[in-house]
């Protein structure tokens, strides 16, 4: 009985998770419906010792967290559209240069300024696709608090694993809902520690040499190496070339060390898919209106299943075509104009048996809407 | 220790042209960092893009090459994180105060302990020519071919009214100077800020038909005096060089373990 239990909202629930990780420095910008998490930072932080930062705007923050995270701090940063649009120069910047962050963007609804208090799913492709140049990139999402949990705990853990930045797409109403958490005992989930570099002082240490396992171990800014950090091309010392050998290494390992491990990263969960005649596939807040549909229609005989994608990035496209091989069609619920039904898509056999079920106007998707929508498609009328 | 054991000297030649001021400013920095006896493994070096910024590879320190006018958001995460390092932001003055000038005034206002260099040469020089924030009204640039009818920042002043606690003002003519006021802004427990007027022959000097950089560097020897210089009464055009503002104010990482004991009595 002595769990530690607690009712609070989705933004309180990434703070209690990152704490959990390990988080170190923290910097910010307020945004609307993300300022929780920055606030919940500047109490909390400061009282273990970590940093909290609120810079001038979220270009400086991302920049800030990059920096501390050089020095060997767990960092991570908030914001909501607006704010992530700005993040994106300092994002590639972070990818090319391969610093471990996080970055949280709590969705609501664009473009430009939208609809800072309500609910939206916009921001897809945006974090695959927002900052220039070639690149892949790790997102993750989740429907509810426990999920919320674990996502953040391994935002923290693929940063480490991959050296990269990553994603973690929460929305407004996951957000500010509050519902039960269990906060997990410490050690219940594993940890992973940055990977710092076995060479010895004096002797050449190569920062952007990987291991035979692709892993490229860091060195703290402070410690004994000292070396160059860039956002352009770079050798493995970290210094500028364009050696079209080097630069070819570098694009083909920053995707590669995402794509090739992308069965890894791939985090989902499924409901009644295995019997299912109608597949839904969803994520974030949408999952937890398809969930209930799922499970009502389940209870009256009809066999509806659901795949939530706790991965959006990079997509897990096996899995989707895998579960959507034996069903009669398939119908993805998310609240944009179907950026994750693209991806959809493009990773099944038949993409003609594949549909959209969304909203597009700041409202919560419903159990109704999807219903709605899958009785047009089943020919039963409206 | 000599000079070129604090720099990288694999990444040499440097990528400056013949005449650039930005080598007089490395080789000041240096020998101010030798001066002060410092342990290059206690510095950071965090440069943004640019001429200017290139600066940060040659020098064997922990080094950053960051994003166009961010280097000082990244200089503020990496002291804050680690407040025990040394921090040295060298910018170009587009890359300080067009770009980066927001963060330049959000920096000076915390008073956050790092030296920010302005290597102001006047000019965008890695892009070909282009005027800057600082080229000053009727200069002329590629992107002023009728002459500049944009008015300049006076660094020192936009810097003392966002707070900085540390200013100074100097050229690449005076290289002692130089290396002095970059001991004194290092030395600085605040946000230093030094601007530098360097110069660029290949693009400033040639299309304001001022001459090669020998040409320049007697303009700054002639057109600059020392702080209360009785000259300036009497020809008010002339720049003032030295250090125009030193303070002591509560610096932002001791203000931050500050607050840090706070919230562990209110926990």
């Amino acid at each position: 009985m002595n769990k530690n239990i607690k009712f609070i909202q989705g933004n309180d629930v990434c703070v209690e998770a990152a704490l959990y990780a390990g988080i170190e420095f923290f910097a910010g910008y307020p945004i609307t419906p993300s300022t929780e998490i920055a606030e919940q930072m500047a109490s909390r932080l400061p009282q273990l010792g970590g940093k909290f930062l609120q810079m001038e705007d979220e270009i400086s923050s991302l920049c800030a967290i990059i920096g501390a995270s050089l020095t060997g701090h767990k960092a991570m940063t908030a914001t909501s559209g607006p704010g992530f649009s700005l993040m994106q120069e300092a994002l590639g910047y972070a990818v090319m240069a391969e610093i471990p962050c996080v970055i949280v963007n709590v969705m609501r609804g664009g473009p430009s300024t939208g609809l800072p208090t309500h609910a939206g799913q916009g921001d897809v492709n945006q974090a695959r696709y927002g900052t220039h140049g070639d690149h892949s990139i790790i997102a993750l999402t989740a429907s509810n608090h426990q999920d919320i949990f674990r996502m953040t705990v391994e935002a923290f853990n693929f940063a480490e694993t991959y050296r990269t930045p990553v994603i973690l797409l929460l929305d407004e109403v996951t957000g500010h809902l509050r519902e039960r958490i269990e906060i997990p005992e410490p050690g219940n989930i594993t940890l992973v520690k940055r990977l710092r570099t076995a060479v010895k002082s004096g002797i050449d240490y190569r920062p952007y040499l990987p291991r035979e396992d692709g892993r490229l171990p860091m060195s703290d800014f402070g410690d004994e190496h000292r070396y160059n950090v860039t956002g352009l091309y770079h050798d493995m010392w970290g210094f500028p070339s364009d050696n079209p050998k080097i630069v070819y290494g570098l694009i083909r390992h920053l995707v590669d060390k995402i794509e090739n491990n992308s069965h890894q990263i791939a985090r989902f969960r499924k409901y009644h898919v295995k019997d299912a005649d109608v597949l839904l596939i969803s994520y974030g807040a949408s999952a937890r209106s398809a969930l209930h549909l799922v499970e009502n229609r389940r209870s009256r005989g009809e066999k509806l299943g659901l795949l939530e994608l706790q991965t959006l990035w990079p997509f897990p496209c096996e899995i989707v075509r895998e579960v959507c091989k034996n069903v009669k069609f398939t119908v993805v619920v998310e609240m944009n104009m179907g950026q994750v039904l693209q991806q959809v898509k493009l990773a099944v056999d038949m993409p003609e048996k594949i549909f959209l079920a969304n909203r597009i106007d700041g409202e919560l998707i419903t159990p109704t809407d999807i219903r709605n929508i899958l009785r047009v498609i089943q020919g039963k009328g409206v | 220790m000599a000079v070129k054991d604090y720099i990288r000297e694999r990444f040499f030649p440097h990528m400056w042209c013949a005449g650039c001021g930005h080598g007089i400013i490395l080789n000041a920095l240096l020998r101010a960092v030798d001066n002060l006896g410092l342990n290059k493994q206690d510095i950071v070096m965090v440069s943004g893009i640019g001429c200017s910024a290139r600066i940060s590879g040659y020098v064997d320190f922990h080094s950053m090459h960051t994003l166009h006018g961010r280097a000082l958001a990244f200089a503020t995460g990496v002291k804050m994180s680690k407040p025990e390092l040394n921090v040295i932001v060298p910018m170009g003055d587009g890359d300080a105060l067009a770009i980066g000038g927001n963060h330049f005034i959000h920096a000076a206002r915390r008073n956050i302990e790092m030296t920010a260099i302005v290597m102001n040469n006047r000019i965008y020089g890695m892009t070909g020519g282009q005027f800057s924030p600082l080229s000053g009204y009727g200069s002329m640039g590629t992107t002023a071919p009728y002459g500049n009818i944009d008015h300049d920042f006076d660094v020192v002043d936009l810097a003392v009214a966002a707070g900085a606690t540390f200013v100074a003002r100097t050229t690449t003519y005076h290289v002692h100077e130089l290396s002095d006021l970059i001991q004194q802004a290092i030395v600085h427990k605040g946000f230093s800020v030094l601007e530098v007027l360097s110069q660029c022959p290949t693009h400033f000097g040639r299309r304001n038909k001022i001459g090669d950089a020998v040409d320049i560097l007697k303009m700054y020897k002639k057109r600059t005096v020392r702080i209360g210089s009785d000259k300036k009464q009497t020809d008010p055009d002339l720049i003032e060089r030295g250090v125009f503002v030193k303070k002591d104010l509560p610096e932002y990482c001791r203000e931050y373990d500050q607050l840090i004991l706070k919230s562990r009595k209110k926990k």
